[in-house]
């Protein structure tokens, strides 16, 4: 402990303490964004085509960050404009989402020579985030936010109603981009912590536990970050001391403070 | 110099021709209605002019820096975003406390600054939507079928309000509507729409144009986008039919 490291940052628990409370940071304002936009189905596909950069990744011997990113990127890119293009798209996601996953779950089993733990990206290994990686973690996951705070009216006027955006001089489909780039950024980060398949519930639950509470946007993001911070230290502690997987555990106890404040919504 | 200018615009969606051959000016401070059956073009045009879908041929030429305070038919409903009165006033454009007071006040809707957006009946959602759009005071105010759903007398009291708004900042006024009989006394000039401008002037002689009459029929009321287009002139490359025509 007289190497200059932090001694506590060393502790495997407290780093996978901060990587939750970081991602907090990212996934509640733009799961509120995804929310009210109605964009579900973008949080999936995008999830869904990190597995794909994964296997890209080991295949091309780059950085897995990289290959998530890049790859979610594309996938989010491509949502953007099938969606951009009208209604009916439903298939056309599902069929994306879907075999990006399955590609790359294909894809991972024929990398020869590597033993890939294919279980770790689907379902996150949060006990295993080192140092290095919490810095990643921590400074790609601050730009998410000061990202939407930056647009944060440009983003609430298009959200309303994109001819109100139009004519105020904000072009609709520049802000969708800043959404767009910001879910690539929050899944690439968040894939080793909550996993591919569960990162959309991260991106869904604490906001719609929120929404019933809230005032104003900025109080439901507000809120929503707190809930998911609750969450994702619950998860910790679950998975802690009852050797549960950590996303799922995470998952469950965001899903456990949705229907709390079920209980407790305001009338309407 | 004119606000806004259209010159010999067209626009398709995929092959299907939405406008052809559109010219027309809006000058400062005029009242300008555009009226239409369904699917004449009226939104196809608004849109074009807020920069949505760009013309296939012609083009659009606004004044430099031109100011827009546009007024929705509605906002995108039950999409969980709560939001007060108050809060949607200060977009995109922050304004203070007392900017949304007066122009909560100047459009009827005093006193709802904390009220959900989601909880406003129809009336007030139109006076707040006003409201917002009146703030930075606009070169000029476009407003999309702002009646629609409001009852006859509900609609009158809102077409004085415009009136009433314009005279006060003396912006202009872009209007589309296809509930006609209420809105012509206030306009200074009504655009008749169906895929190309029919005919055009102030409301009266509109009235008793032939073409007008044809479009929408003798003294209907509320019914009148039923009424099928019956003129003389051909329509190159266009296939809709004019000729069913039930009233005469």
């Amino acid at each position: 402990m007289i190497t200059g490291r932090i001694p506590m940052i060393d502790d495997f628990l407290l780093r996978a303490g901060l990587a939750v409370i970081a991602l907090a940071l990212a996934t509640a304002p733009l799961g509120c964004f995804v929310i009210w936009r109605r964009m579900a189905y973008f949080g999936d596909a995008t999830a869904h085509a990190a597995i794909l950069g994964v296997a890209i990744a080991f295949g091309f011997d780059i950085s897995v960050g990289i290959g998530v990113l890049v790859v979610a990127l594309g996938m989010a890119l491509s949502v953007t404009a099938l969606s951009n293009r009208g209604h009916a798209m439903d298939g056309a996601l599902g069929a994306l989402s879907h075999s990006a996953l399955a590609l790359g779950l294909v894809a991972i089993s024929l990398i020869r020579g590597v033993r890939i733990d294919v279980e770790a990206y689907l379902f996150g290994d949060i006990l295993a985030v080192t140092q290095n990686d919490l810095w990643v973690i921590w400074l790609g996951v601050l730009a998410v936010p000061a990202l939407i705070l930056w647009r944060w009216q440009n983003l609430l006027t298009t959200t309303l109603n994109t001819e109100i955006a139009r004519a105020s001089g904000i072009n609709p489909e520049r802000e969708q981009m800043v959404l767009t780039i910001a879910l690539a950024i929050v899944v690439a980060l968040s894939i080793k912590i909550v996993g591919a398949l569960l990162i959309s519930a991260m991106l869904l639950i604490p906001p719609s536990a929120a929404r019933n509470f809230a005032h104003t946007p900025a109080g439901m993001a507000l809120l929503a970050v707190g809930l998911s911070m609750l969450a994702g230290l619950g998860g910790l502690w679950l998975s802690f001391s009852a050797d549960t997987p950590a996303g799922p555990s995470v998952v469950v106890m965001a899903a456990a403070i949705f229907l709390f404040t079920q209980l407790f919504r305001r009338k309407g | 110099m004119s606000l806004i200018r259209a010159h010999d615009i067209s626009v398709h969606h995929g092959d299907f021709p939405a406008l052809e051959h559109v010219s027309f000016a809006i000058e400062a401070g005029e009242i300008v209605t555009v009226v239409g059956p369904n699917g004449s073009g009226k939104s196809t045009l608004l849109r074009t002019i807020l920069g949505v879908f760009e013309p296939s041929k012609g083009r659009i030429e606004k004044k430099a820096g031109l100011t827009i305070g546009y007024v929705p038919q509605k906002l995108a409903q039950d999409s969980g975003l709560p939001l007060t009165v108050r809060g949607f006033l200060s977009l995109p454009k922050r304004v203070s406390d007392a900017q949304a007071k007066a122009a909560l006040e100047e459009t009827g809707a005093n006193g709802l600054e904390q009220r959900q957006i989601s909880q406003l009946s129809g009336g007030q959602m139109q006076r707040v939507l006003l409201a917002r759009a009146i703030l930075n005071e606009p070169d000029i105010l476009i407003l999309d079928e702002p009646t629609q759903g409001l009852d006859q007398p509900g609609a009158a009291d809102f077409y004085a309000l415009i009136e009433k708004v314009r005279n006060n900042h003396g912006c202009a006024v872009l209007l589309v509507s296809h509930d006609l009989h209420v809105v012509m006394s206030a306009s200074d000039r009504v655009l008749c729409l169906n895929g190309h401008i029919c005919c055009e002037g102030t409301p009266t002689v509109v009235r008793d144009a032939p073409e007008y009459r044809a479009l929408f029929g003798h003294g209907t009321q509320g019914t009148l986008a039923l009424y099928q287009h019956e003129h003389d002139h051909s329509h190159d490359g266009c296939d809709h039919d004019h000729g069913a025509h039930s009233n005469d």
